[in-house]
């Protein structure tokens, strides 16, 4: 029933099934589409996924119970209490745990057969051909730009398949970067976008099912490209539109000048990637970008002891209803048009969640003729965590 | 008109459109129409020096423009152009966490 060929190409013997994975694996050994060949080559194969997040979780458990024989993880995070919303392969108790143990516990619980391989250190250009040359699939579940140009470079050099998902707020992405059949990441984006463009999902937000339909996508690539059946989503770009449930499809087509899997590559070893995505550039710009700051502690002594200070906050209404300290609202988009609302000649204590928004509305009032004005460091969450409790942290 | 489809993370500034009809003849001459309209969005399309960003792809239908005539890609009518953006998802790294 294969209609390409296999990662695994054949049973080696080390994959032998027990009694009891026949019985665990019943609905899949009864398809001619996988049987007991393809449950083997399963079980034989080897899956890296990069990160055990919001894409990895929902990877991670399925190919588990699906009988993957070997899941490395490379994930140095801790479990934080807003990762629940979406990383389902963790829970309640596992708040403050690394990620990688987390996981290793519940794959164990699922499926007792599956060999996991951790890696709690950061993936870096010294160690990820290291760590990847003995994966047959690479999957990835990452974060951020810098490490998704590693995985990609790193794919294509060590040849292997980069089982690729995105999201962002209600939108996903997903595809099968395998340079030796198709395009890479580099095909379809040789350039990142300059830090701070795109927003993240600590920016942005995403809503946490996503992640577990594009995760699941990647799980069901995976498995295909194991086993060799279908048509996997190789030169093709699937794009997931979950507020209108609607899926589209984009060709995607190998770039003959990409310079890491063209016709005459010019990167034949990996790179700095945080360089190549303009991090350190953008932590230089920031750093000679500063604005005066307040800390939490200072402006509640200055309000505490009467003093002459006004408090603006600049975060977005439906953010002030989750939390907020009474301050006045302008969220950043609207600052602009409203500072007729303000005195010039105040002083002026400006939040946000976290400190970043509220940076540039100080910018903005300093540009505007406004003396006196400060960045409270930390934003909301620094108030929350120093001087009162019962604010909401989100 | 030609319908441009808009991803999610630019329709901020699109007052929250997800389809916009903009008139052109090619791809080029649409988008910067699309950015004449809405110009909140010129950054996140074009370079200062006016070219196209290479993180953002543009669609004719289902296929890249690149691999058509770029910028000179006739658009007709019924045509229908997506920009689809770069994403990564999860960390902000530095700013904002």
């Amino acid at each position: 029933m294969q209609t390409r060929q296999p990662l695994i190409q054949s049973s080696n013997g080390s994959a032998e099934l027990s009694n009891e994975e026949i019985a665990r694996y019943s609905r899949h050994l009864i398809m001619p589409e996988v049987a007991l060949d393809g449950q083997k080559k399963l079980k034989q194969a080897r899956v890296l996924t990069v990160g055990a997040g919001g894409l990895g979780s929902p990877l991670a458990l399925y190919l588990a119970a699906a009988g993957v024989g070997t899941l490395g993880i490379v994930d140095f995070d801790v479990v934080d209490e807003s990762n629940l919303q979406r990383q389902i392969i963790h829970g309640t108790s596992d708040v403050g745990r690394p990620k990688m143990e987390s996981a290793r516990d519940r794959i164990a619980d699922i499926n007792p057969n599956v060999h996991v391989e951790a890696y709690e250190d950061a993936l870096t250009s010294e160690n990820a051909l290291d760590v990847f040359k003995d994966f047959d699939v690479i999957v990835d579940g990452t974060d951020n730009f810098p490490t998704r140009y590693l995985v990609n470079d790193a794919c294509v050099l060590l040849g292997k398949p980069n089982v690729y998902g995105s999201i962002f707020r209600f939108e996903g992405q997903a595809s099968v970067f395998y340079a030796k059949e198709g395009p890479c990441y580099r095909c379809l984006y040789p350039e990142p976008p300059p830090p701070g463009l795109v927003p993240s999902c600590a920016e942005g937000g995403v809503l946490g099912i996503l992640p577990g339909a594009i995760g699941t996508i990647q799980a069901t690539e995976t498995a295909k490209l194991i086993l060799g059946i279908g048509e996997p989503l190789i030169g093709r770009l699937l794009l997931y539109d979950a507020l209108g449930m609607r899926f589209r499809e984009m060709k995607l087509r190998k770039d003959p000048s990409c310079p890491v899997c063209g016709e005459n590559p010019t990167v034949t070893e990996l790179i700095d990637y945080q360089e190549f995505c303009g991090v350190p550039q953008a932590q230089a710009w920031a750093a000679t970008d500063e604005v005066p700051e307040i800390t939490v502690n200072e402006l509640k002594e200055k309000l505490d002891n009467g003093g002459e200070i006004s408090v603006l906050d600049v975060r977005e209404p439906y953010e002030y209803e989750v939390a907020n300290i009474g301050a006045k609202l302008i969220p950043l988009g609207e600052l602009p048009e409203r500072l007729a609302e303000l005195d010039k000649d105040d002083t002026f204590a400006v939040h946000c969640r976290t400190g970043g928004r509220s940076a540039n509305a100080v910018k903005i009032l300093q540009n505007a003729g406004f003396q006196d004005v400060y960045n409270v460091k930390g934003g909301i969450t620094a108030w929350s965590e120093e001087i009162d409790p019962s604010v909401p942290k989100y | 008109m030609p319908k441009v489809r808009i991803p999610t993370p630019l329709r901020q500034y699109t007052g929250g459109s997800s389809e916009v009809q903009v008139s052109g003849d090619t791809a080029g001459e649409t988008l910067g129409n699309l950015a004449e309209e809405y110009p909140d969005l010129r950054q996140h399309l074009y370079t200062s020096d006016g070219r196209l960003r290479s993180f953002v792809n543009v669609y004719k239908g289902d296929e890249d423009i690149r691999y058509l005539d770029g910028s000179e890609t006739e658009v007709s009518e019924n045509d229908e152009l997506s920009i689809i953006p770069s994403i990564a998802g999860g960390s902000a790294g530095r700013r904002c966490r």
